[in-house]
């Protein structure tokens, strides 16, 4: 869509864009072209020199066992995160579609934990948890539960994990009661006239429906659970026990900053950055469609 | 017909009760335990209703804090969320303006590149990022917490498409009245983005307020920490126990500015967070 109307000149226009090109430029483009140069370089002990080695650093990593390993955790966090946050989501939000009367109360109750940074979500679950002091670690020991997810790595993971979901849980609410919303009620109660019950109509009805919210909230919180959950992971486990909480934004953090292996981390950063691209065009591509329908 | 009466209306206030409790209680046993004193936390089973070191706790967290005063880091953090949040609104107004009403060389090349900072988030790029910021002398100041993090496209589209639906009536009356271009944007084109102004403003304000890793790693002067980040250096190092209380004060304290925002400007809320995801 173009304008038909517009004004004349250059100069004043290019003045109008260029704090936002000179920002991106400056703290974007160059960090971003930077990391990649550095991918292809090992620098020596001192930070005198580097030595080229083009795609030697990927070739490591790929190798590398435990960036493996950090990609599997990767996988399995996200998948985990997006099954919880958005699973307890919709099923609140069906919960609150159904009431003729205090639908929106609820939803007032329900949105601001998306307000919380999550790495106070994070101190606040690893608070519950403690292993010396937390209320569920100690009301799990009365049940005969030993719970240290200092120790355990399942806990470990489960514990970051439901840290991250719980407050995203208000986000996907959301956007699945404003979709529950949308569906037409006549389709619905035809439905119910035919005989169908409530589950027949969620199934075959509802759910379908719904779909184009359900694929929305999948990217956005696979990109959540990649990129913004660092806070999460950094409060709570530091990405142990023994890495396995290692997620990969994490690794470029620890390998970067505490163990200063440039080349490594701008090769990881480099991976990164192709799947953020990947996950975008995904978004976009199917925005696009969302749009034109 | 569908909606539920008596019995499964009841069942299902309950199941949204349930969820409720599970989404409250790590808040409730937060303000709890900024209620309590230290010995009542380290052996546990800590209380389960708030006790009597309300204003004790929260003095001692906004005054000396632990590290800096709270009271501090909630000053730079206010400083960096508004900064982010002005600073992304008045670059994005300027260039989707530029684009939409101007044709000038550049104009699909400057397009593309902001579109495709889409793609940065700056988890990907930290090292590099750092590195620019340390040359600049960013490090330990607000200028080093705001200006790494202002470019935004996803507010750049928003206005482009707000500003695309504007009808072309407007400009070309302003136009043919005589009046300049910065004179119809200031005049006509702000006061009809109000609205959106302020969604986004709700939406980028949060969005600054919680950041975690960037403030990390570019403020390692206790007395630039921002708040949210602030709490994990609170926790000693070792095998010392920590100050529960006071962390768990700051904890709440970090929570309740944006909570106030979303819970007090709710409908612009709802707004700006699915507009911006459009």
């Amino acid at each position: 869509m173009e304008k038909r109307v517009r004004f004349k000149g250059y100069l004043l226009p290019i003045c109008l864009v260029m704090p936002q090109i000179v920002i991106t430029a400056v703290f974007f483009f160059y960090p971003a072209g930077q990391a990649i140069w550095q991918s292809l370089f090992i620098p020596d002990p001192f930070g005198f020199s580097a030595q080229f080695v083009g795609l030697g650093n990927f070739e490591f990593l790929l190798s590398d066992p435990f960036y493996r390993a950090s990609f599997i955790t990767t996988a399995i966090f996200s998948i985990l995160v997006t099954a919880v946050s958005m699973g307890v989501a919709l099923f609140l939000a069906v919960l609150a579609d159904r009431l003729i009367k205090g639908s929106g109360t609820y939803r007032t109750l329900l949105i601001w934990p998306y307000a919380v940074a999550p790495a106070v979500a994070g101190v606040l679950w690893l608070f519950m948890f403690n292993t010396r002091v937390g209320v569920v670690t100690w009301y799990l020991g009365v049940l005969g539960y030993d719970w240290n997810h200092v120790l355990n790595p399942g806990e470990a993971m489960g514990l970051v994990v439901l840290a991250s979901s719980w407050g995203r849980i208000s986000y996907n609410f959301l956007f699945f009661l404003a979709g529950l919303q949308a569906i037409p009620r006549s389709v619905i109660e035809a439905a119910a006239i035919d005989g169908a019950h409530f589950w027949t109509r969620f199934r075959t009805i509802v759910f379908p429906l719904l779909s184009p919210t359900t694929f929305f909230l999948l990217v956005v919180n696979v990109v959540y659970a990649f990129f913004e959950t660092f806070g999460v992971v950094h409060t709570i486990t530091a990405g142990g026990p023994q890495q396995a909480t290692t997620i990969l934004v994490y690794k470029v953090y620890s390998d970067g900053f505490v163990g200063q292996d440039l080349g490594s981390s701008a090769a990881q950063s480099v991976i990164l950055l192709i799947i953020v691209s990947v996950l975008t065009v995904i978004q976009f591509r199917y925005i696009e469609r969302r749009v034109h329908y | 017909m569908v909606e539920k009466r008596g019995a499964a209306l009841w069942l299902t206030h309950l199941g949204l009760i349930v969820g409720l409790f599970f989404i409250f209680f790590p808040i409730w046993l937060a303000f709890v335990a900024s209620t309590i004193s230290q010995p009542e936390i380290v052996r546990p089973p800590m209380p389960l209703l708030p006790g009597d070191r309300f204003l004790e706790n929260y003095s001692k967290a906004l005054v000396s804090g632990i590290n800096a005063p709270v009271a501090r880091m909630l000053f730079n953090s206010a400083v960096m969320a508004l900064g982010i949040a002005f600073g992304k609104i008045a670059i994005s107004l300027l260039s989707a303006f530029a684009i939409v009403y101007f044709r000038f060389p550049g104009r699909q090349l400057f397009f593309w590149l902001i579109f495709l900072t889409l793609m940065l988030p700056v988890e990907v790029r930290i090292v590099p990022t750092y590195e620019v910021a340390a040359q600049f002398g960013m490090l330990n100041s607000y200028s080093g917490l705001i200006f790494p993090l202002i470019a935004s496209a996803t507010a750049t589209f928003l206005f482009r498409q707000f500003f695309l639906t504007v009808p072309d009536e407007l400009a070309e009356a302003a136009r043919v009245d005589g009046a300049r271009p910065m004179r119809f944007f200031w005049d006509i084109l702000l006061p009809m983005s109000r609205t959106n102004i302020a969604a986004l403003f709700v939406i980028l304000f949060i969005y600054g307020w919680n950041q975690y890793l960037w403030p990390l790693l570019i403020t390692t002067d206790p007395s630039m920490n921002t708040i949210v980040m602030g709490i994990k250096q609170m926790f000693p190092s070792g095998d010392d126990t920590a100050d529960w209380p006071v962390i768990m004060a700051t904890s709440l304290l970090a929570m309740l500015p944006p909570i106030l925002v979303v819970i007090g400007m709710q409908r612009l809320f709802i707004r700006g967070l699915v507009e911006s995801e459009k």
